[in-house]
């Protein structure tokens, strides 16, 4: 059900999210969330960055993390799309796409997945600011926002 | 053997990306006693190991923790704390 893709080029926000609802009548409802290149991080001018990856891993925990989000909701689709390699101030990262037939579910999801993704799916950040190229650190709010939907092992919430 | 993978700011630290290491007795074998083993090796290796330092680990492209067993054949992955979205 779910489609996930890691990839260097930009989407079609439009596009990806159409495909989701194409030929169904049974959406009632579509959120969405776009992750886009900041010129600024913790105070530093931020010129540009380089995302690593785990090839493989990645797109195993990106499915795992949908797995979970359709055993939480009622949901009919999904889209995860997250790119890789050197970016600029303004490019789009990632987006999350979800249709249900209702919204709280598509919201909820919605929310959830990129929680899940921020903690779980093998990207780095390298980000080249005015003094030097630096790794950028987990911040400990993502823990903290993963942890407000409880394990997965207890199940729907 | 196990494949040992190393990524972002730890593969930079340690200079090594991927390499092959001979396992120690497999029953007794987890994550831990292969990053003891890892530690040993010299003052980087163990500095980047160290009980202060942020790692993450993956068996087989699965996230892990130290207690994880290890048998040959496995994928093993040492990571910083992800950052992607």
């Amino acid at each position: 059900m779910a489609r996930v893709r890691v990839q260097p080029e930009d989407f079609d926000v439009g596009r990806e999210l159409e495909a989701l609802t194409r030929h169904r009548t049974d959406v009632g409802g579509l959120a969405s969330f776009v992750g886009l290149v900041r010129d600024s991080n913790d105070g530093y001018a931020v010129k540009g960055m380089t995302l690593e990856h785990y090839p493989g891993m990645t797109e195993r925990a990106l499915e795992d993390i949908c797995v979970q989000a359709s055993a939480r909701w009622d949901l009919i689709d999904m889209v995860v799309i997250h790119r890789v390699g050197p970016l600029v101030p303004g490019d789009r990262i990632v987006m999350v796409g979800v249709a249900s037939g209702h919204r709280g579910d598509a919201f909820a999801a919605c929310e959830f997945i990129m929680d899940y993704l921020k903690t779980r799916a093998p990207f780095w950040k390298k980000e080249s600011t005015p003094s030097g190229e630096r790794w950028v650190e987990a911040r400990a709010s993502d823990e903290v926002a993963e942890r407000r939907w409880g394990d997965a092992a207890d199940g729907p919430v | 053997m196990v494949t040992l993978l190393y990524f972002a700011g730890l593969r930079e630290s340690l200079g090594c990306s991927r390499e092959q290491v001979a396992l120690g007795p497999v029953p007794t074998s987890t994550v831990a006693s292969l990053v003891e083993s890892l530690r040993a090796r010299d003052d980087r290796w163990n500095a980047a190991f160290s009980p202060g330092k942020q790692w993450r680990v993956a068996v087989n492209q699965q996230m892990a923790d130290p207690a994880t067993p290890l048998k040959p054949g496995d994928e093993v992955a040492f990571f910083p704390p992800v950052t992607g979205g």
